[in-house]
């Protein structure tokens, strides 16, 4: 460039004419000035307090007084040898599987209705992905009011005659029972009802990502299958179903990233629950951290809780940037 | 389309000159505040630090401040009340801001060896003996309550109200009906509830959706049983808790547990206090914000439609719960240390408390508080007070937050598989590595 040039004329002049692989060096270095901001909040409000969590785990800073000798593995012993702590793993697991196999069922099934091309489909679908729009503690306050085995839908079972209600969130078995060390492995039946709410709450977003994949199946696939004979059963299972393979590991990931940060619900639905039957490492390391003043347990929690979230969004992000390659 | 976006230009512009010139106007303000010619001339701030975010307890507070600013009109009052969390959210806040060595001007904390001892250990609080011995106030509270906010002879808050964990509340009607009395003892209580029981009656509410509220219960049963001295002894870390006195305690309230309703889990301490209202169950044991509850939202008549004594066992004995406020040690401002001394002054003072008690449903803990401003339940828990022995709760800020917790969690255990002996070690260990006193 000889001539001295303002840079908003420069900037013209580029787009106007200079060749093409020009212009992408200039984009990338605009993208990477652009990005630089979020990248500095990021880095410090992310990925900063990460480590800050992480190093916090690993002190002794378990009262109101921060103490931040080193600790070792301390705290981790401490939360993994506790009652408290491995009932909430075991809750975690059952609660995410259950949930999201809820989650991936209602969810189909709702997408399948909604997909026979039936009239007002806008309607209906509002309508059943409406409850993703409550908060989570609002469902919860309406779910251990409808749940409440004395007051709630007990009262209509009993009109019916049922001599035999079930407890739902306030029930103290495990379906079947297995002693493993000092806790039951078993699933805790008062959870059971914390699933229904979380999955009537999270199934309308399971149909509407189902919804998207049903629409994008090659309509000359389903033809082509019906030509060669099958019924609408065996054209579901064979044909639509595999094309909805990456549909599903989608949904997989949100909502078990979505089980994993569970807080509000139960917080207002059940609190820990009776025996911790109901309890999840997020309450937990909520009570342990701001109301036990005990943050380095607390920070093993969370740090905890971050190594399970990455063991389900890694594979997956992993899997999408090969996808991209 | 060139005259828009040329407007639109100016007006950034505009904007954004506005911006800097509001941020060189602070910044002249600021400026001023640092410089001590000007400080006189520009108010001195306080700012006063609390979770009391509530209908009643921010009215009270707002009642308060409006007392001190009559007498003390060139200071600047900022109520920085942090919502959320029943205080939580607000020790969270405060710990950040003592860390920075920037504290409010002063802070609620509750009376007790809870947060208030962590305050004194880590040399974040100045003692107030001077203040005491000025304003004439070691005669004006009851001594064992000043030792509740002393460490070694210093006093290191003022307290501002009290409340009572150790009560029973019960429904005078369903009593009358079938020809009971208010137990005042275990095994009353125990006759009582099997003829309650026996009419289809829950003799003892319990709510229990946070899990601090069968600790509260637990707490008043181990003061009953075991008695305020060996009670005082246990909540500071000065006998074991895996003793005798603590496990018959312990099955004390496990048979407590068989006359409470099934769905304890599922209610919050209102409902349990509604129960008790309605007549569907006889007793509840809350602390005394529950006649606000009694009073206010259900509009009953104290003594009529409900009734109150203390626990069983612990006649004579007063559990408190009480808000302090103090003077933290590193206000670097003079000024702020001198409208802070005010403001305590104002706190402690008979027209402060009874302002501030009133509004927000509990009482002063001056001997001398004026007795016609306060409801019939006040009245009559503010003769107790008077005479009774005060003790500390393992929840409600008495104890180390810490213990506290882990007291929770063994309560739950205890709850479901009712195993005595694995819970009083549980328990012994928590105070093991939550030190009780220090």
């Amino acid at each position: 460039m000889a001539n001295p040039v303002t840079p908003a004329k420069a900037t013209r002049k580029m787009t106007a004419r200079r060749p093409a692989g020009r212009i992408r060096g200039w984009d990338n270095r605009m993208a990477f000035f652009t990005l630089i901001p979020s990248l500095i909040l990021l880095g410090v409000f992310v990925y900063g307090f990460i480590a800050w969590s992480g190093y916090v785990s690993l002190t002794n800073w378990n009262s109101f007084i921060p103490t931040l000798t080193w600790a070792g593995l301390r705290n981790y012993t401490a939360i993994f040898s506790s009652f408290r702590f491995q009932s909430d793993l075991r809750n975690l697991v059952i609660f995410t599987v259950l949930f999201i196999a809820g989650d991936l069922v209602v969810g189909m099934i709702l997408a399948l209705l909604v997909d026979q091309k039936i009239r007002a489909e806008g309607l209906f679908r509002s309508i059943f992905i409406y409850p993703m729009a409550i908060s989570m503690v609002v469902t919860g306050v309406i779910w251990s009011w409808i749940l409440n085995p004395t007051t709630g839908i007990n009262l209509f079972f009993h009109a019916l005659g049922f001599k035999h209600v079930p407890a739902w969130f306030l029930s103290t078995r495990f379906a079947p029972s297995i002693h493993l060390g000092q806790i039951d492995i078993g699933i805790p039946v008062a959870l059971l009802a914390v699933v229904i709410a979380a999955v009537w709450q999270m199934s309308g977003f399971a149909m509407a990502v189902y919804l998207g994949g049903l629409r994008s199946v090659p309509e000359e696939l389903k033809e082509a299958s019906r030509i060669d004979g099958a019924g609408p059963w065996r054209m579901f299972w064979s044909v639509v179903l595999p094309q909805l393979k990456g549909t599903t590991a989608t949904i997989v990931v949100i909502q078990a990233a979505a089980s994993l940060k569970v807080f509000g619900l139960i917080y207002a639905m059940t609190g820990s629950g009776q025996d911790f039957s109901t309890d999840m490492p997020n309450l937990n390391m909520f009570q342990t951290t701001f109301q036990g003043d005990a943050f380095a347990q607390g920070a093993a929690i969370a740090i905890v809780l971050l190594l399970l979230m990455a063991a389900f969004t890694v594979p997956y992000v992993l899997s999408m940037l090969r996808g991209e390659r | 389309m060139t005259i828009r976006k040329s407007t639109t230009i100016a007006l950034t512009a505009v904007m954004a000159l506005g911006a800097v010139g509001a941020m060189g106007a602070h910044g002249s303000t600021a400026t001023p505040a640092t410089s001590h010619v000007s400080a006189a001339k520009s108010k001195t701030q306080l700012q006063i630090f609390s979770w009391w975010t509530g209908v009643a307890s921010s009215k009270a507070l707002k009642s308060l401040i409006g007392v001190f600013n009559q007498q003390y009109p060139h200071v600047n009052v900022i109520n920085e009340a942090v919502a959320g969390g029943a205080g939580s959210n607000a020790k969270a806040v405060l710990a950040s801001r003592m860390e920075a060595n920037n504290p409010p001007g002063t802070f609620q904390v509750h009376a007790g060896r809870g947060t208030l001892l962590s305050w004194i250990a880590a040399g974040d609080m100045a003692p107030l003996n001077s203040l005491y011995k000025q304003e004439g106030w070691y005669k004006a509270f009851p001594k064992s309550l000043l030792n509740m906010l002393a460490v070694k002879g210093k006093i290191y808050a003022v307290p501002v109200d009290m409340q009572r964990d150790n009560v029973l509340w019960y429904n005078p009607a369903i009593f009358k009906k079938y020809h009971l009395t208010a137990p005042h003892t275990f095994a009353q209580f125990f006759a009582d509830a099997k003829v309650l029981k026996s009419h289809g009656i829950t003799p003892l509410a319990l709510a229990n959706h946070g899990n601090w509220e069968s600790t509260l219960l637990y707490s008043d049963v181990l003061l009953g049983e075991v008695g305020p001295v060996q009670y005082d002894k246990l909540l500071y870390g000065k006998a074991s808790w895996n003793s005798a006195g603590v496990k018959k305690a312990t099955q004390m309230f496990l048979k407590m547990m068989q006359y409470t309703n099934s769905d304890a889990n599922a209610l919050h301490w209102q409902q349990a206090d509604q129960l008790v209202a309605q007549g569907k169950a006889a007793m509840n044991v809350q602390g005394d914000w529950a006649q606000g509850y009694f009073t206010t939202d259900l509009h009953l008549t104290p003594g009529k439609g409900f009734g109150w004594v203390p626990t069983p066992g612990t006649k004579g004995t007063f559990a408190m719960v009480s808000d302090a406020f103090g003077l933290p040690s590193k206000l670097s401002n003079k000024a702020a240390k001198t409208a802070t001394m005010d403001f305590l002054k104002v706190l402690g003072s008979q027209k402060g408390q009874d302002t501030f008690n009133p509004l927000k449903g509990t009482f002063s803990p001056r001997l001398d508080a004026k007795k016609t401003l306060y409801d019939a339940y006040s009245r009559s828990a503010m003769a107790s007070f008077k005479k009774d022995k005060l003790v500390l709760t393992i929840g409600q800020g008495g104890a180390n937050p810490g213990f506290t917790q882990a007291f929770e969690n063994a309560m739950v255990t205890l709850i479901s598989t009712k195993n005595v002996s694995s819970f009083v070690s549980a328990v012994q260990s928590a105070a093991q590595t939550n030190p009780l006193s220090k």
